[in-house]
């Protein structure tokens, strides 16, 4: 009812938070999650979360990013001949991200500082690129934005899972906060030093996928 | 000199392996170490095209980027700071050079060119060619340096690739759970994987 009367005053335009829009919002977040079932972005979602902030700030630019290039590309798919649209779109992409490096330098330096050269990189993020291709370029901008926010989110929530498990585990804090009581290290108890290095991360998110595909029941080969 | 090369060409190999170490080019990673023959054509490609790269980019951060790079054209030029252009310009140049790759090899080479085939344009979004760039701006290597690393990232890269996927082939016949199969397991093998080349760290020649 609440959608026909929405659709009724903007005159055959579809409502702002139709069901469908809001599959689209919601979808990226569990059953299509671009990093444990799209299987894309997985290098910087593993680089960046040895501690929760850098994951934070992380997830909040590929957000920016994701949804702002979704827009623009999806404004301008009629434009783009289909021949060159890979250099077009890299185009897009990285001018963004030139503007998030110079925003967390301008404000977040120590952050940027950290992130290193993964800002850089948020450009060859498949995420992004991905989402181009298979959901802007067939897309009205405001769905294209959607599904990015949607897709950012998505990639910040196991960003910030893997990010939880390794800071706790590996360094004892949280947030740069320390969690774990002196009186457990006084006990004998060691931070795992493993959880700060690659392979912690690599195993941290393979558990993650096998937990999630359990319960959401998919299985990919 | 020559051992700092050495040095310089081993740890980019083993020691801070740029998949393993940095986590760079994961997505081409995962998605194309299901056969070996396959993974050795992207491997190949891959070093090809970051040998090439990576000492191009340096020559565009060195006299064009880089503040004050622009001395060489006129000296009002001196002050000039163009280093936040770096990203969009460092794709451009890869975009562009593996299109000119693609081109040369088509000429001169059709039997490596098919053997690549469609792995060449691929490889313009591979994170870790953009990625041995950006190390090699964050670095300050000179151009020996940048070469010797572009070469020993690649060849990392394409070691990692092929022994993952001689593991995936084996796995074919192991009775893995339900949920953990596809991703999930070689995301555990990658950890394996860079754990054992772990012991190369602290390794100097």
């Amino acid at each position: 009812m609440a959608d026909q009367s929405v659709a009724k005053t903007e005159k055959k335009k579809e409502a702002l938070f139709s069901k469908k829009n809001m599959k689209v919002l919601t979808n990226p977040l569990s059953e299509n999650n671009p990093i444990t079932f799209q299987v894309l972005g997985i290098c910087s979602a593993l680089a960046v979360t040895v501690q929760m902030r850098t994951a934070l700030v992380m997830a909040l630019a590929v957000t920016a990013v994701v949804a702002s290039s979704n827009v623009l590309i999806s404004m301008l798919r009629k434009q783009i001949p289909s021949k060159i649209r890979i250099i077009v779109e890299l185009a897009v992409i990285a001018t963004l991200v030139i503007l998030v490096d110079q925003i967390l330098k301008a404000y977040l330096f120590d952050i940027s500082k950290q992130l290193s050269v993964f800002v850089g990189l948020i450009i060859t993020n498949c995420i992004i690129m991905g989402r181009a291709e298979a959901f802007a370029l067939q897309n009205k901008p405001w769905p294209s934005f959607l599904d990015g926010i949607g897709n950012g989110l998505g990639y910040g929530w196991i960003l910030m899972s893997v990010a939880t498990v390794r800071e706790i585990l590996g360094s004892g804090s949280f947030l740069g906060f320390r969690v774990i009581p002196e009186s457990l290290y006084a006990a004998g108890y060691e931070n795992m030093g493993l959880m700060l290095l690659a392979p912690g991360a690599f195993i941290i998110l393979g558990l993650l996928v096998w937990i999630q595909r359990t319960i959401t029941k998919t299985v990919h080969e | 000199m020559l051992e700092h090369y050495l040095s310089l060409f081993v740890k980019s190999v083993f020691v801070e392996n740029i998949l393993l170490a940095f986590f760079l080019g994961m997505c081409s990673f995962l998605a194309v170490s299901k056969k070996v023959e396959t993974s050795v054509g992207l491997g190949m490609a891959v070093i090809f095209v970051m040998t090439i790269t990576t000492p191009a980019n340096w020559f565009v951060h060195e006299y064009l980027l880089k503040e004050g790079a622009l001395d060489w054209v006129s000296a009002s030029f001196a002050s000039v700071d163009l280093s936040f252009l770096g990203f969009v310009t460092y794709i451009a140049i890869i975009a562009a050079m593996v299109q000119l790759v693609e081109m040369v090899l088509d000429r001169y080479s059709p039997k490596l060119y098919t053997a690549l085939g469609i792995f060449l344009p691929l490889i313009a979004v591979n994170c870790a060619i953009l990625g041995a760039s950006l190390f090699m701006v964050e670095r300050h290597y000179n151009f020996g340096e940048s070469v010797v690393f572009g070469l020993g990232s690649g060849i990392g890269w394409a070691l990692a690739i092929v022994a993952m996927a001689a593991i995936r082939h084996k796995l074919r016949y192991s009775n893995i759970p339900v949920g953990l199969r596809g991703l999930g397991i070689t995301m555990l093998m990658t950890g394996l994987m860079s754990m054992a080349f772990m012991i190369f760290s602290g390794i100097q020649l």
